[in-house]
């Protein structure tokens, strides 16, 4: 029971991050309408600058850790987002109204060449970083091998991704810039007519998922404290799962989906096999799709003629 | 659809300078700090102002050239820019790496820009010169088919006489064979993205099963790679209808999803399972093929058998064996292209092609989705199949680093590039995608860099890749110029 209980623990954790990364996926899907595949690729870049700015830090001395921790989270925040804006500007804007997979395409191609990139200016190796916090609470003490413990990190990242998710739900609801995203996601066409600057929404929509992304980013490079440049395809490839998985285009349902995806994986890999985690996660994302194609939120599309 | 833009007026100095801003800050950190370790693992950065400064200029560079490159001088940037190109490769060993990369992939945007203003302006100028309600005739359209298949077997007879050329050597018989590998999971994975429509990215699952099914049936059993052969293609096409069983219904985007989930999968089981598989060490001692059973490829073969050279009385050279798997590669690659072409022609070809232009109204009149996109599937996995068992006895080995998902990917762009449904555009493509880079050994270190950035360049530039073959086979002439004169009218509302 409180082994249970732990990786219930370890799931959410994860789960956090995996929905962090799904609401940058959901939003430019229920905007654009195209798979952002260089997404995971902008969460590898944003944990990358993370673990650059802390080693930095680190050089000149700063010990103090949630100073270390803000300045790696905002420059982390900054230089992805910029990441963000230039892929949609370079890669996915001359291809609006192309046709899809054009779009993806050039999705696989800039994810290619961002992941090359990141090997070419950082090298193959495993980059890690000293756990900066090691802190841990134990919750339920049940003698020896029996503890339910959670760590400093961990309540950091849920703690995190609560805060950020209760903020997107509240900008896509309530704001300006969230009413433009819902009209350029209805009939962009006419949004424009309607004095919506639909270019504008859709590079702010790339701007946000990408800060999503390097918070997501940087919280688990401080989590395991290791990142390379390939984090990014199993990272974004699961992101995408829970996205689909709680029903795309919907922010609720991509931390659903997130969640549900972490603890799965969680329950999975201590249960029953670590070696076939990933595999877990495929066959979920099949299973949903089989039973409930438009996820466990999502509208259901009607097919247009 | 309507494009919807606001007019950025074009200042190009100001274009130059936010660009090197954006420039500064997306290289800043990830390229000016190295983060460098040593064997304790402990980082440290190196420091590296020059590569900033080196993209900063260069994107300034780019960025101001960029007007000329899309407008009037567009010929001369694209020439300008393309020997540049080939200036760089041929001095690479007096740059740095990133210094090499970057004038690389400035130089491809800027060459790429200029011929595709120059090939636009063209079409525009031959659109209109031509009247747009110009009747396609059966005669013109029998005078192109002769056409063609006259081009088709002079190809052909080329590729027979290949290695009995004096310069075909081990080297350029071993690039042709890898060509002719991707050719064949090209022209395979065509009929399911490029006739049906269905993004595939997951077709490496069957070139795998098709490879572990060789190499277990000849390792354990025993048969023999003519017999294997077959069954590689009946257990991928298999695998093809156990994964588009349930999948087939999905639309698109999921689909394409589920496919890549599909061929992890499989590369995961395969680098777990250690009883079946070998794990990540693969299975070694793949045998090579025999000369239709009669006769093998050894310089002593063992007691009681005749090899190659001693039946026909030849020299032993290492070079029959290359040959001979030239002309099986060689084969499978002209059955993958004339099934792919026969099938077109027939009912569920016409299918085919319908449910990708619109699945709705193939619904409408009748036609079972799920059972016609089943077979584009399993068919296309049979070929998938038939590449993989032919990769195992070419290598001798296999291992599941082969078939990650980047060879899907690598073949996706092949079909997308090359135009989705035209198998010359296949071919050409993959002479481009697989042969350029072995051409250019100086760039091997970044050829995943070039290849990522010519994907994204290409579709800018011609979304509908380098040949559009997606016309429909069938179409009333008459209806396509009304379609034309329809889609011409929307093109100039504003």
């Amino acid at each position: 029971m409180e082994y249970f209980a732990q990786q219930v623990l370890n799931g959410l954790t994860i789960g956090s991050v995996y929905g962090l990364i799904a609401v940058g996926y959901t939003m430019v899907y229920g905007i654009v309408g195209m798979i952002n595949f260089a997404h995971g690729e902008i969460y590898m870049i944003g944990a990358f600058v993370g673990v650059i700015v802390l080693t930095v830090l680190g050089s000149l001395g700063i010990t103090f850790v949630p100073l270390l921790i803000a300045v790696a989270l905002i420059a982390s925040i900054v230089i992805t987002s910029v990441y963000g804006y230039t892929l949609e500007k370079v890669a996915y804007r001359p291809l609006r109204g192309s046709t899809r997979l054009a779009a993806l395409i050039s999705a696989i191609g800039m994810s290619i060449f961002l992941q090359n990139f990141v090997l070419l200016v950082q090298g193959a190796r495993v980059k890690s970083v000293p756990q900066l916090i090691t802190e841990r609470h134990v919750l339920y003490d049940g003698g020896p091998g029996a503890m339910v413990t959670v760590t400093n990190s961990q309540l950091l990242i849920m703690g995190v991704a609560a805060v950020v998710m209760l903020a997107f739900g509240f900008l896509v609801a309530k704001t300006p810039l969230g009413r433009s995203q819902r009209a350029c996601a209805q009939d962009k066409v006419m949004a424009a007519y309607l004095g919506v600057q639909v270019d504008r929404t859709i590079a702010t929509t790339f701007v946000l998922g990408a800060a999503l992304a390097a918070v997501a980013g940087v919280l688990v490079s401080l989590y395991y404290g290791v990142v390379d440049f390939f984090v990014g395809f199993v990272a974004g490839i699961k992101a995408f799962t829970a996205a689909v998985l709680g029903g795309i285009g919907s922010i609720k349902g991509a931390f659903l989906g997130g969640i549900i995806l972490g603890l799965v994986e969680a329950l999975w890999s201590s249960y029953l096999s670590f070696a076939y985690k990933d595999v877990a996660a495929f066959s979920l994302l099949i299973l949903i799709l089989l039973v409930r194609p438009t996820g466990l939120i999502g509208r259901p599309e009607t097919e247009k003629v | 659809m309507t494009e919807i833009r606001n007019q950025q007026g074009g200042l190009p100095w100001r274009d130059a300078f936010f660009g090197s801003i954006r420039a500064f800050i997306l290289s800043v950190a990830i390229v000016g700090m190295r983060t460098t370790s040593d064997e304790t693992g402990v980082l440290w950065i190196d420091y590296k102002p020059w590569d900033v400064v080196t993209i900063v200029a260069t994107v300034f560079v780019v960025r101001l050239l960029l007007p000329s490159a899309r407008g009037a001088h567009s010929l001369l940037v694209g020439l300008a820019a393309l020997v540049s190109v080939f200036a760089i490769i041929g001095y690479a060993r007096h740059f740095g790496e990133i210094q090499f990369a970057t004038f690389l992939v400035a130089g491809l945007v800027l060459s790429v820009a200029g011929f595709a203003s120059v090939a636009a302006a063209n079409e525009r100028m031959r659109t209109l010169l031509t009247p747009a309600s110009q009747p396609v005739t059966a005669g013109a359209l029998a005078r192109r088919a002769s056409r063609n298949r006259g081009l088709v077997l002079l190809g052909l007879a080329a590729a027979v006489l290949f290695p009995f050329l004096p310069f075909a050597d081990r080297y350029w018989l071993d690039l042709a064979i890898l060509i002719l590998t991707y050719l064949v999971l090209g022209w395979g994975l065509n009929i399911v993205v490029g006739l049906a429509g269905l993004l595939d990215l997951g077709f490496v699952a069957f070139y795998a099963v098709g490879a572990y099914a060789y190499a277990l049936l000849a390792i354990h059993l025993d048969v023999s790679f003519w017999l294997a052969l077959p069954l590689a293609a009946l257990l991928a096409a298999f695998a093809g209808f156990l994964l588009g069983f349930p999948v087939l219904r999905l639309r698109g985007d999921y689909f394409a999803i589920v496919t890549l989930g599909f061929g992890e999968i499989i590369r995961i089981v395969l680098l777990n399972w250690s009883e079946m598989s070998g794990g990540p060490d693969g299975l070694t001692g793949v045998p090579r093929p025999s000369f239709f059973g009669i006769a093998g490829f050894e310089r002593n073969p063992s007691e009681g058998e005749t090899a190659f050279h001693q039946l026909f009385g030849l020299e032993f050279s290492t070079m029959h064996r290359i040959v001979f798997l030239y002309f099986i590669v060689l084969a499978l690659a002209v059955l993958a292209s004339y099934v792919a072409k026969t099938l077109r022609r027939m009912p569920i070809g016409r299918a085919w092609e319908a449910l990708r232009e619109d699945e709705i109204a193939c619904q409408a009149v009748g036609i079972s989705r799920a059972s016609i996109k089943l077979w584009a599937f399993m068919i296309s996995a049979a070929f998938g199949g038939m590449a993989g068992a032919f990769f195992a006895t070419r290598q001798g080995y296999v291992s599941p680093e082969s078939f990650t998902f980047i060879e899907s990917a690598i073949v996706l762009a092949i079909v997308v590039l090359g135009g989705m449904g035209s198998q010359l555009g296949v071919f050409l493509a993959t002479l481009l995608i697989i042969g350029l880079p072995e051409a250019f050994r100086e760039v091997e270190q970044y050829r995943m860099l070039v290849f990522g950035a010519a994907m994204v360049l290409v579709m800018i530039w011609k979304p509908g890749g380098l040949l559009a073959g997606r016309e429909p086979s069938v179409r009333y002439a008459q209806v396509k110029n009304r379609m034309r004169k329809k889609l011409s009218v929307l093109e100039e509302t504003p």
